[in-house]
């Protein structure tokens, strides 16, 4: 058995906004900057998130108070997919996969035990910081912390209970977590699944965890294709991107609206192992998602986020493809969210389909010159900071 | 092939298991474990890896690494839980003797703790920082190009790791699903396999996170034993006296394979993974919600993808952490959908404490050793049964019993629920 899933619904949170329709908006003009922060935590340029109305998708204020901004932010964008997919009398069979990172630490609590304890004698370090943990830690700060409890904040809040799943693994858990939602709707492991994940740029946690692996864009910001030059790297972008996948037939019963077809999507992890070759293994992973080459003019949604090697084996990859293809990218404006690019990725190709349309580019040291247009297949990709290549295919929900 | 068949109700590949590796606080390899646990030895200790001034809670089921020296805190949870899961899937590979050295023939899944940056890394570095004043900012640039800590501390290093070093194929999942994560990623296996996606998969579930900030999240959470004069007695599942679980430390592996793959080369099989089931609460961020929906779901659902009768299962793998609400919610479930006459459950955990991320894993390994040996692992430390709770717990005795189905439950905190059904190797 093999059917038909069809995204129904979107619910996206960048620093251009939040919405569908917000982002289809600042994208499909040409001529959209960038929301940007260069100061609050130079070098490192990070793109903001927009103040969020949390009342409207996380009513109770218990529910708030018990998490950090990321799973808020996670939750809140859960809510606007399930929205937007008009599914919130589905929730209680809707499958979850979450792409997590890790929630936030008490900053102020660790930089004052760092304070006091980082310079001390061993057997003076030791036993004050227990003590100073156990006074200072919040129990409900423990919770937010659970990369697990995004997923379960969304059931909470939202009711979501058909199963629950979070994936670990930086940009390849996303697609990987939209990949085993598609594959287990598309074999009849229920009809309605809800995948995504959420990153909070704006955090000195997470900026010590990849500056470690000098990933991070240092300095004034610059667009992706002006970083190869002096090295690389990537620019935060706080972004939340959730997905309601639901099987053909069970959205068509409901007369639910299919924004786009999610023909497959495919991922493999040669980067890191065979030291590049990331290229040849997308061009293995593009002839299994369409293995003729596929029909009409094809749109390029890019993961590119401007870490080399991977950009260089994503360009490389590209420049392979057909003809005419029309290639965006949207990591220029938007910064890289990690968990979060590759289902908002894929929220931007399906919102093209759906409208009928395609974007300027959005990166001109990078995208196809040509005008937007209508495309009839959109292609994402996503290379890893690190590790990792992704690709999913949209097409036009017939 | 002798008229066995090879799929199951629904029409999938059934789904053998050909290898498992254990290593608990009871000791490395499957062989180790199986004798203490049916033997009744706890494998809790005062903790001795790091002070435990301060600290409510000072006992573990810990793991000490082969050539830890005592002491040893500096070591950090993922580097545990990598060194762990190699030795557990090596010994499961060898077992399955399936695939060329270093060249596994499907994917991995790995089931682990959320990991980062502990403290003795945070003050290496403080110290190492330019600015004088540990803070983030100062700490970030002493960081940078320490591709050391990188791959250490990013969700993906682990698996990745892994998946090097026994060249399994495609991507490797890491996954979480709290205390139910070692049966998330056996399910994963289990699908990938019914879905034809390759003939063989290793799930593997681990996790060493017995370090001081850890502990005393949980402790904050008021969810561990503070038993600790006796820390052999202080996880007390089913128990009328029970106060929490016992942190612990440790990991298993499953080889899965098709059964028509294992038979065709001739490969031994421990037994089947018959059905996997899950539901989500959404009650509650630590609790369950009192009318059990969750948990009672997830069982039902492992039995339906089984295509079971709840009389067909003949012994339950609890999930029995030893807290007063989970062993409740637990005998709930069991009361809904056995009725009057459960069968006999008992809670590994009374013996080698709760490891967490690993418990899916190491439960599901132990129940194939129950179904292999027609042995039923006891619940220590059971002297004053709950009159709440009355349940046939195998009190503190391993029992000879007749055993084709076994139900193994794994409950985790954020209402995670995953239940797996397994069986022995037919013919």
């Amino acid at each position: 058995m093999r059917r038909e899933v069809w995204i129904t619904g979107i619910g996206l949170v960048t620093s251009l906004g939040e919405g569908a329709e917000a982002h289809w908006a600042a994208l499909s003009a040409p001529g959209t900057r960038p929301v940007l922060d260069e100061t609050s935590f130079a070098p490192f340029p990070v793109h903001p998130l927009p103040a969020l109305d949390l009342d409207r998708q996380i009513p109770k204020k218990g529910d708030q108070r018990q998490m950090e901004p990321w799973q808020r932010l996670g939750t809140y964008a859960a809510g606007l997919a399930i929205d937007d997919a008009q599914a919130r009398d589905l929730v209680a069979d809707m499958h979850l996969v979450v792409a997590a990172g890790g929630g936030e630490r008490d900053v102020a609590v660790d930089e004052a035990i760092a304070a006091e304890l980082a310079n001390a004698p061993p057997e003076v370090a030791g036993p004050r910081l227990n003590e100073r943990l156990a006074a200072d830690l919040r129990p409900t700060l423990f919770l937010a912390q659970l990369s697990n409890l995004l997923a379960g904040n969304i059931s909470i809040v939202h009711g979501v209970t058909g199963s629950s799943r979070t994936f670990m693994g930086e940009e390849q858990a996303a697609a990987d977590a939209v990949r085993i939602a598609h594959l287990r709707l598309a074999e009849g492991r229920g009809e309605i699944a809800l995948v995504g994940g959420a990153y909070v740029a704006q955090r000195w946690d997470m900026l010590l965890l990849y500056a470690a692996g000098g990933a991070l864009w240092h300095g004034p910001w610059a667009p992706i294709s002006a970083r190869a030059a002096r090295g690389g790297g990537f620019v935060g972008g706080g972004m939340a991107a959730f997905l309601v996948l639901e099987t053909a037939e069970h959205a068509r019963a409901r007369g639910a609206k299919g924004l786009a077809r999610l023909a497959g999507v495919a991922t493999d992890v040669a980067h890191r192992r065979e030291g590049g070759g990331s290229a040849a293994v997308a061009r293995a992973l593009w002839d299994r998602l369409a293995p003729r080459g596929g029909a009409g003019r094809l749109g390029v949604v890019s993961g590119a986020i401007g870490v080399e090697p991977a950009l260089a084996e994503e360009r490389a990859f590209l420049a392979g493809l057909a003809a005419g293809a029309l290639v965006r990218t949207p990591g220029t404006l938007l910064g890289h969210g990690v968990e979060a690019s590759f289902p908002a990725h894929l929220a931007l190709g399906a919102l093209a389909l759906a409208r009928g349309g395609f974007y300027p580019p959005l990166d001109p040291g990078l995208d196809t010159p040509e005008a937007g247009g209508r495309v009839d297949r959109v292609l994402v990709t996503g290379f890893g900071q690190w590790r990792g290549e992704a690709l999913a295919l949209l097409e036009p929900a017939a | 092939m002798n008229g066995i068949p090879t799929k199951d109700r629904h029409g999938r590949p059934l789904v053998a298991v050909t290898g498992i590796g254990i290593v608990t606080s009871l000791g490395w390899g499957v062989e180790a474990n199986w004798a203490a646990l049916t033997a009744g030895r706890s494998g809790i200790r005062r903790i001795t890896r790091f002070p435990t001034d301060h600290l409510k809670t000072t006992i573990a089921g810990l793991v000490h690494l082969p050539d830890e020296p005592p002491g040893g805190e500096c070591i950090p949870s993922p580097v545990r839980v990598e060194r762990m899961a190699v030795a557990v899937i090596a010994e499961a590979l060898a077992n399955a003797r399936i695939g060329d050295t270093g060249r596994f023939p499907g994917p991995l899944f790995v089931g682990m703790p959320p990991v980062e940056m502990e403290w003795p890394q945070r003050f290496a570095l403080a110290r190492g920082a330019n600015d004088g004043a540990p803070g983030y900012r100062g700490l970030v640039a002493a960081v940078e190009g320490r591709q050391d800590i990188y791959e250490t501390v990013l969700f993906g290093g682990v698996a990745e790791h892994l998946a090097a070093r026994f060249g399994t194929r495609g991507a490797p999942i890491s996954l979480t699903t709290a205390c139910a994560t070692g049966a998330s990623a056996i399910q994963l296996g289990v699908e990938a396999i019914q879905r034809g996606e390759a003939e063989a998969a290793i799930a593997v579930g681990a996790d060493g996170s017995v370090q001081p900030e850890a502990l005393i999240r949980f402790s904050l959470l008021s969810a561990l034993s503070t038993r600790n004069e006796e820390p052999e007695k202080a996880a007390r599942p089913f128990d009328r006296t029970r106060d929490g679980f016992v942190m612990a430390e440790g990991a298993a592996a499953l080889v899965l394979e098709s059964l028509e793959s294992a038979r065709a080369r001739g490969a031994p099989v421990l037994g089947l993974v018959l059905g996997c089931g899950e539901r989500a609460d959404s009650f509650h961020r630590t609790r369950s919600n009192p009318d059990g929906k969750a948990i009672i779901g997830a069982i039902r659902n492992a039995l339906a993808d089984a295509g079971l009768e709840p009389g067909d299962i003949d012994y339950v793998n609890a999930h029995g952490t030893g807290t007063p609400e989970n062993d409740k919610m637990e005998h709930l479930g069991m009361r809904a959908v056995f009725g009057d006459r459960p069968p006999p459950i008992s809670s590994n955990k009374s013996m080698i404490g709760h490891t967490l991320s690993a418990a899916g894993a190491v439960e599901a390994a132990f129940s194939l050793l129950t179904l292999r040996d027609q042995l039923l692992p006891p619940t220590i430390n059971h002297r004053e049964p709950d009159p709440a709770i009355p349940l046939d717990v195998v009190p503190n005795e391993a029992r000879r019993a007749r055993v084709r189905h076994v139900l193994s439950n794994s409950f985790g905190f954020g209402g995670q629920n995953v239940c797996l059904v397994l069986g022995e190797p037919p013919g």
